[in-house]
């Protein structure tokens, strides 16, 4: 270990303490992402316990194969950070940058078809307060519908685009051999930190997408 | 330092279980279950974030702290939303008491 000093900050014992630390502060950031998605999750349940039934008729209009595909996409992205983050922890230099550099792509394939979707839904006049039109006496109560819509999946895309942004500073990292064996906890905590985002449309998924299906 | 390496199959096994569950749930929701829908569908994403809590975030190989700070997180949020919905549910009861 002696050699690889230069990545032990003063104030540890040890790398592993280190390690530990960094990963429990990253833990602590998490928990307050939890409650930041939670308050409008929660804001959503409160709602849908009132319009649930127009609720569940306007997400008719959001597109089920994009939004599955998406999730298919975002799952497969979290399996290759999750084998980036091994290939760091085993000190693997060259396939460490061929999985950062395969979760870039379907991180920005995610962003992607997110954003075809969004441009359709400029088109359909579904966007709040931009020209919004929706058949029928219950427009004011879609129109709800389609805020959480663009606040649950707008607030994940920035996520998405934050996290795509310092997987190309890992990745840039990693070109220069910066990540060893002994040294990976910006992989390891870069994986969690996506691995959360994936958790989020995960949930996000099946609230604003599926409940259309079946009305 | 390198701790814990997982085995790369185990990797594989949880991502296509999470594609899997993707699919079933996509499947499930065609169906007309009536309340169970939101139940079934709410199930199934439980189970595929605690997959990817355990697995790709390595809480399951993690010290006790972690496992602390990650259920915190959690805890707090069940104490918003059931707070929250104990009121907004049970609004509609009054009628049965009055």
């Amino acid at each position: 270990m002696s050699e690889d000093r230069s990545a032990l900050a003063h104030q540890f014992h040890s790398l592993e303490q280190q390690f530990e630390a960094s990963r429990l502060g990253m833990w602590l950031f998490l928990a307050t992402e939890v409650m930041f998605f939670g308050g409008v999750f929660t804001a959503l349940s409160v709602y849908h316990s009132s319009y649930g039934r127009i609720f569940d008729e306007a997400s008719r209009h959001l597109d089920l194969t994009l939004g599955a595909i998406n999730t298919a996409v975002l799952i497969s992205s979290s399996f290759t950070m999750a084998m980036a983050a091994r290939s760091a922890q085993l000190g693997e230099q060259r396939r460490l940058g061929g999985y950062l550099a395969a979760t870039i792509a379907l991180g920005s394939l995610f962003l992607a078809i997110k954003f075809t979707e969004y441009f359709h839904k400029f088109e359909e006049h579904l966007v709040p307060g931009l020209h919004f039109s929706y058949p029928g006496p219950e427009a004011p109560r879609a129109q709800l519908f389609f805020s959480f819509y663009f606040t649950l999946t707008g607030l994940h895309a920035l996520h998405m685009v934050i996290g795509v942004g310092i997987l190309l500073v890992l990745l840039g990292g990693a070109a220069q051999g910066r990540y060893s064996s002994l040294y990976h906890s910006p992989v390891e905590l870069s994986g969690l930190y996506w691995h959360f985002v994936d958790i989020v449309w995960i949930f996000i998924f099946p609230l604003l997408y599926l409940p259309g299906l079946r009305h | 330092m390198s701790g814990n390496v997982v085995p790369k199959g185990t990797y594989l096994l949880v991502y296509l279980s999470l594609l899997g569950l993707t699919l079933f749930t996509t499947g499930a929701a065609f169906l007309n279950l009536g309340p169970l829908n939101p139940l079934v569908a709410l199930t199934i994403a439980v189970s595929k974030a605690v997959l990817v809590l355990l697995f790709f975030m390595h809480v399951r190989t993690s010290d006790r702290l972690v496992w602390v700070f990650a259920a915190a997180g959690f805890l707090w949020l069940a104490i918003l939303m059931s707070l929250t919905l104990s009121d907004v549910l049970t609004r509609g009861w009054q009628r049965f008491l009055l």
